[in-house]
């Protein structure tokens, strides 16, 4: 990976409640296209993309281009160019989509509302729409559209866009994530592994909250072994 | 009919000072999810610093002292909320048990230190004339006070759906009462959210204590723990966060509990309110949480 990497994270651990999610868990994400987060269910990908935000208790060293932000607050974070797709969505359910985009609006910001609306041209049409009675695709494309607003954001941390969503719809999301991934870095957390495969170049894969490989999907899909020891994979290429 | 008339406008100039009091603890529940005790102590507070700034004033236009009552007792509330938010609740956000009992803790000081202060004793709160007279509606004789606390009501109802609905910052104090870690992950300081709808709760809870003193004649040491229990049922049956469902709530609380005090007996309208609000919980058992 790059020497001067985008983000940079050193031994990140988390614990929710009682439980100790992350055991140092390091990597670095370098600038430009999608990076993969993968791995088993409950490993701590999502707990990885929370304590990098500062939205879970952890300790750890976390460098965005150089600088440190692990103790910033998470809006602190955010305003260093880092935008959030939760697995959840979380779009504000009694705001309109309108509202919702205007929320994440930052001053000193170029909007891209013609690169959102090229890409979501539906949101548009649904402006004055309440977010709650979208459907989860639409949702989903609000959350997108939430983090690509910001000119100055570099790097969209996206968990699970895909999960809970129809196949059309899938490949809707998987389509606008390779146009942002031209503008912005990604790092995607996906359980789908034919989506991570298309959309991802690097990968790391965590394992019981550590990270178990670093390199290409390209290497990890291809090599059965590989695949199937980091992923458990009976078939290297396939989806979950 | 000219007594259901009395009461009813008598039930909403009441259900104002409710609306008053509960819209500021509603936003700041909703957004903060800090339960302040205290509010009524800023009721308190902003009452009495508005009659001693009207004494002075007490052998002048009685409207000039009124309306000076008026705009101390909302700055009162403003910068003493403000401070309280700062100082006290701010460095407690992590620790709800230590929010309850600091609130609490100025809730007992605050009237602690005001009867120490001014006495127990009522203190008469001058009236411009008008406010002492009454009006003649449906064949009720009204006092005009009653009139005036609906009219402002409906002034800060409308102020306050505005202020949320047009303003950035109302904008990010109805994301912040769905989900205010997803704000914050939005580059939003929430903060500087949690101290604009403080003082604005303080305003209101300001306002509410100089209204009260209108509506009741004098100010006193105690009312605004008294009226904080009711305030704190019309935000849970309004729905916690919800301006507008405690502006409802508070009408039909007030207004049950003028007449049932009247046609049934006195107390049973306050004891009816607590049954309202179970009615409230066991009907909808996840309140409203919308602004």
């Amino acid at each position: 990976m790059s020497a001067s990497p985008l983000l940079e994270v050193r031994d990140l651990h988390a614990r929710i409640g009682q439980s100790h999610i992350l055991h140092g868990v390091s990597f670095s994400v370098r600038s430009g296209g999608v990076t993969g987060l993968l791995g088993r269910n409950g490993v701590g990908k999502t707990t990885t993309l929370r304590g990098i935000l500062g939205l879970t208790d952890r300790t750890g060293t976390i460098e965005m281009e150089g600088s440190p932000i692990g103790s910033l607050r998470t809006d602190a974070i955010i305003r260093r160019g880092i935008a959030y797709v939760p697995e959840d969505r979380d779009v504000f359910a009694g705001l309109t989509v309108e509202e919702n985009l205007r929320l994440a609006e930052r001053p000193d910001n170029e909007l891209r509302y013609d690169l959102i609306y090229d890409l979501f041209p539906e949101l548009k049409t649904r402006a004055k729409q309440r977010a709650g009675t979208l459907s989860g695709g639409q949702q989903q494309m609000v959350a997108i559209a939430r983090a690509l607003l910001n000119g100055g954001n570099r790097l969209l941390l996206v968990d699970e866009p895909t999960k809970g969503l129809s196949p059309l719809v899938v490949r809707n999301v998987v389509e606008a994530l390779q146009r942002a991934a031209q503008v912005v870095t990604i790092l995607l957390v996906e359980q789908n592994l034919s989506v991570a495969h298309k959309l991802a170049r690097d990968a790391i894969v965590l394992d019981q909250g550590r990270v178990g490989y670093v390199g290409t999907v390209e290497e990890l899909m291809g090599d059965p072994a590989l695949a199937r020891k980091h992923l458990g994979l009976t078939s290297a290429g396939t989806g979950h | 009919m000219s007594t259901v008339v009395l009461l009813l406008l008598t039930g909403l100039g009441l259900g104002a000072l409710y609306f008053l009091i509960a819209s500021g603890l509603s936003l700041i529940w909703g957004l903060m999810r800090v339960l302040n005790f205290a509010h009524g102590a800023l009721f308190t507070i902003a009452a009495y610093v508005a009659w001693s700034a009207m004494q002075p004033l007490a052998n002048g236009d009685p409207l000039v002292a009124w309306l000076v009552g008026l705009v101390v007792a909302i700055v009162t509330g403003g910068v003493c909320a403000m401070l309280l938010e700062v100082f006290l609740i701010r460095p407690l956000y992590a620790r709800p048990i230590g929010q309850i009992l600091v609130t609490v803790g100025v809730a007992l000081a605050a009237v602690a230190l005001i009867e120490g202060a001014y006495g127990s004793d009522p203190k008469q709160m001058i009236l411009p004339p008008w406010m002492s007279a009454s009006t003649h509606i449906l064949g009720a004789d009204l006092p005009n006070t009653r009139l005036l606390l609906i009219g402002v009501a409906l002034a800060v109802l409308a102020a306050l759906l505005l202020f949320l609905r047009r303003t950035r910052y109302g904008l990010v104090i109805r994301a912040g009462v769905e989900n205010r870690a997803m704000v914050s992950a939005l580059g939003i300081n929430v903060e500087r959210a949690f101290t604009v709808v403080f003082t604005i709760g303080g305003i209101a809870a300001g306002l509410a204590g100089f209204l009260a003193g209108t509506y009741f004649g004098y100010v006193d040491p105690t009312r605004g723990t008294s009226m904080l229990i009711f305030a704190f049922i019309v935000v849970v049956i309004g729905g916690l966060g919800s301006v507008t469902g405690s502006a409802i709530a508070a009408a039909v609380v007030a207004i049950v509990q003028q007449f049932l005090n009247f046609y049934a007996a006195p107390g049973v309208g306050d004891f009816s309110v607590v049954i309202l609000l179970a009615a409230a919980l066991l009907l909808r058992p996840r309140s409203g949480e919308s602004t």
